[in-house]
């Protein structure tokens, strides 16, 4: 199907030269860590994406997928993570979405043909879902099964399935697995995405697994088991960043007692202490971030304690958290770590604007001298401090953001994905100043989708799955099977 | 805010435009209008110019720190309207100093602000609904207050604040105080800033510590306050306080707020801005005047620039 396919965002490689072959009728899983390309690629076969160069062949003949619509036309349906309902519309509404029956040149609908499509379409799936009811009405595996009739109705020959068991029950894993096998008996190609490694061995004829934007191979499932797809998952080498020597750790700075927020996390407990790396590791949608925005007041949790310097302390907005001698530089960065629209200058002493002001009066000769002192500490490539941020590049502007978040003189930072999107050399320049910080006697905790820095950097483990603390574990006497192991949802 | 990395003489062009594009058409249309009419450039028509803009001006000023948080204010020619009748209240000859008129009709204002701002915060409505609610409110507590009849027989100390001093009108030297002010606030101070970050990236800001329901709504009251100002001056100028004032001011100001450059998605623009766009309205209005086009065809081309400016910058600013 797809062949040689290249695609490079902002200069890193997100997919390169990544083939993959899908019969029809065979369901074909796509598995790989977080930011393996699995998502890049899907996209790019859905038309959202184009790629840089290879080719995608479609029943044998070489296509050109213009956009998403192209993609609908050509047979190719892709059913998202985020699953994207009408809700006031019916069923047999959704189902027709964008392509209506209609009665004469007027364009009337015909909904009598609506329904009895919808229908015959709900049935051949074999459910039982009436066309009237209301998209708000259904449960998420319902509004599932609705998008695939419509993928159905557009007569897809591929079906493409995004971690389609993230949120349903188990009860209704069974159902949807059953509707996947009619329709690959039917003849229908399905690409199944999950980490779930269980649902993978029962679903999937075909893994192909891929590697940091590489193909690593494809094999019937037959042929593997847990063990061997965890390491051609993983199996590349550790960087080679050194663990520094940082034996001595101090006080405890920070006690999370049992932890919880409704449908996020829960009986979240752990310690941290002065000069300490704490790393979470963990599966995306695994509770990491929800519960570093808690514990920064983001996102307050619900139940449990945060102690921080033996006190127990209220956090209720980021307010509260930097003056408990919280930092934190959050996954997001676009979404919630620079101001667009400011410069590089206003970007990094947004946060601790009071150490450059007299009063309430800005002293800009201060704020000037404090952005310096920062652009040479942390070695941001800018064109002078009054550069918008937005022309950054994605390392520089992390730089800038830990930079923000280290002027407020945190004694316990939290780093959510800090390397995420950036590239080589600016991950071994922020890998030093989360040492640097260990080394200063701050308490570090460090959330990462990648192994080798969580492992090479850290002190100590928690390893996060479903909301929940899975494990944790010694980064010496570790490896990243059993992370990955105690990761995969059960 | 930044030099173009790229010399090269078109990126030098587009960077001259966009920074200083305005200051570019002002002199260009304050040129042709010279040659145009012999009257443009005399000391009494200039002085009319900036009398024309003041009222104008002092509420685009205001509206610049709300469009600068990424909302919009649409109460305040109701807010001129409510707050002058207020002002006119207190100011009948003998009752009151006159600075009890002038601050009930700021206060009046700002508390009309701080409203549209606690329910926009606390009440999470989106701003648009929010001061369009307010709109009408305003209105309807003017006329309630003025029984529906212009509020007549004001003091002279009062109707002295729509005169001059020293040769320049009062409404002009209020305009240039409060841009002065507002212009060293958003330099020049720590909350000033702040409204910058929370237009310009809400969640960043938050994530930053600030707390950025209490930066909204001081912008929505300094907002309301600066109506207030307006409100006096307007009722000080006609000498009443006339419930019906004020009609869609609150469109002016935003279009000068926005030629002058402000994002109506809030992070970027300032008073400077505002400033120019609020005098190339007066001056290209005082220039139809002049050259006898019906104002008619005033609007027409009013609503061109207001659309022409905003093209142009976008189609500079990329």
């Amino acid at each position: 199907m797809a062949r040689n396919i290249q695609k490079t965002f902002a200069g890193i490689h997100a997919l390169s030269d990544v083939s993959l072959e899908i019969r029809s009728g065979d369901i074909h899983a796509l598995m790989g860590e977080n930011g393996a390309g699995k998502s890049t690629l899907m996209n790019i076969l859905a038309g959202l994406f184009q790629p840089d160069s290879g080719e995608i062949h479609l029943r044998g003949r070489p296509v050109i997928i213009k956009n998403p619509h192209d993609a609908i036309r050509k047979g190719i349906a892709m059913i998202h993570q985020e699953l994207m309902p009408i809700p006031d519309m019916t069923v047999a509404e959704n189902i027709a979405l964008g392509h209506e029956p209609t009665l004469g040149m007027a364009g009337w609908i015909d909904r009598h043909a609506m329904k009895q499509e919808a229908e015959r379409l709900l049935g051949l799936l074999g459910v039982n879902i009436s066309a009237t009811r209301t998209m708000r009405e259904l449960s998420v595996a319902e509004i599932q099964t609705v998008e695939i009739a419509r993928a159905l109705g557009r007569n897809a020959g591929l079906l493409i399935m995004d971690e389609p068991t993230s949120a349903i029950s188990d009860r209704e894993v069974e159902a949807l697995f059953a509707v996947i096998r009619t329709l690959a008996r039917s003849g229908v190609a399905i690409v199944y995405i999950s980490h779930k490694m269980d649902e993978i061995f029962r679903i999937a004829d075909t893994i192909t697994v891929l590697r940091d934007g590489k193909y690593v191979g494809t094999h019937p499932a037959v042929d593997l088991d847990k063990r061997k797809l965890i390491s051609l998952m993983v199996g590349r080498d550790l960087t080679a960043t050194i663990l520094e020597d940082r034996k001595v750790h101090g006080e405890p700075v920070l006690e999370v007692n049992r932890l919880g927020k409704t449908g996020l996390f829960r009986e979240i407990s752990f310690n941290l202490r002065r000069g300490e790396i704490l790393g979470v590791a963990g599966l995306m949608g695994a509770g990491r971030t929800e519960v570093m925005n808690a514990l920064f007041g983001l996102d307050p949790a619900d139940t449990g304690d945060i102690v921080v310097n033996k006190k127990k302390a209220r956090i209720r907005c980021p307010a509260d958290a930097m003056r408990l001698g919280i930092g934190m530089v959050t996954e997001d960065r676009k979404g919630c770590g620079i101001v667009p629209t400011m410069t590089v200058e206003h970007n990094t002493t947004l946060s601790a604007l009071t150490r450059c002001c007299a009063g309430e009066f800005i002293i800009h000769k201060r704020e000037h001298a404090i952005i310096d002192e920062n652009i040479q500490l942390f070695g941001i490539k800018t064109s002078g401090r009054r550069q918008e941020i937005n022309q950054l590049s994605g390392g520089n502007q992390q730089k800038v953001v830990i930079a923000k978040t280290l002027l407020t003189q945190p004694s316990i930072v939290i780093l959510d994905e800090p390397t995420r999107g950036i590239d080589i050399g600016a991950k071994a320049e922020v890998y030093a100043i989360i040492n640097r910080l260990a080394r200063e006697g701050k308490a570090v905790i460090l959330v990462s989708s990648e192994l080798p820095e969580i492992l090479s950097l850290t002190d100590r483990i928690l390893v996060m799955r479903q909301g929940s603390v899975a494990a944790e574990l010694d980064p010496r006497q570790t490896s990243q099977e059993e992370i990955l192991k105690y990761a995969m949802p059960i | 805010m930044q030099c173009p990395s790229d010399k090269s003489k078109s990126a030098m062009l587009a960077y001259v435009l966009k920074q200083y594009g305005i200051v570019i058409a002002l002199i260009l249309i304050c040129t042709a209008l010279s040659f145009c009419s012999p009257h443009f450039l005399t000391w009494p028509n200039l002085i009319t110019v900036t009398r024309q803009i003041s009222l104008n001006g002092i509420l685009a000023v205001g509206v610049t720190f709300v469009l600068l948080t990424g909302g919009v204010d649409l109460s305040l020619g109701s807010l001129v309207a409510l707050t002058g009748v207020v002002a006119a209240s207190f100011a009948h000859p003998g009752d009151y100093p006159l600075i009890i008129p002038v601050m009930a009709g700021i206060l009046a204002g700002m508390a009309c602000g701080a409203a549209n701002g606690v329910v926009i915060t606390r009440g999470r409505v989106a701003p648009f609904i929010v001061t369009l609610g307010m709109m009408t409110i305003a209105r309807g507590l003017a006329l309630v207050i003025s029984g529906g009849k212009p509020v007549s027989n004001m003091s002279p100390s009062m109707t002295r604040l729509g005169g001059d001093f020293l040769g320049l009108p009062i409404p002009v030297l209020v305009l240039c105080g409060i841009s002065a002010v507002s212009w060293l606030f958003l330099k020049n101070v720590r909350l000033g800033r702040y409204i910058y970050a929370v237009g310009g990236n809400e969640n960043a800001a938050r994530a930053a510590g600030i707390n950025v329901n209490g930066v909204k709504l001081l912008a929505y009251t300094i907002c309301g306050a600066m109506a207030g100002l307006a409100g006096v001056i307007l009722a000080a100028r006609i000498t009443t306080g006339q419930p019906n004032a004020g009609l869609a001011y609150e469109l002016d100001a935003i279009a000068a707020a926005v030629i002058g450059g402000t994002s109506l998605s809030g992070g970027i623009g300032g008073v400077g801005g505002t400033l120019l766009g609020a005098l190339l309205m007066g001056v290209i209005n005082n220039g139809l005047d002049l050259l006898n086009v019906s104002s008619y065809y005033q609007q027409i081309v009013k609503g061109i620039i207001i659309v022409g400016a905003v093209w142009l910058d976008r189609k500079h600013g990329k």
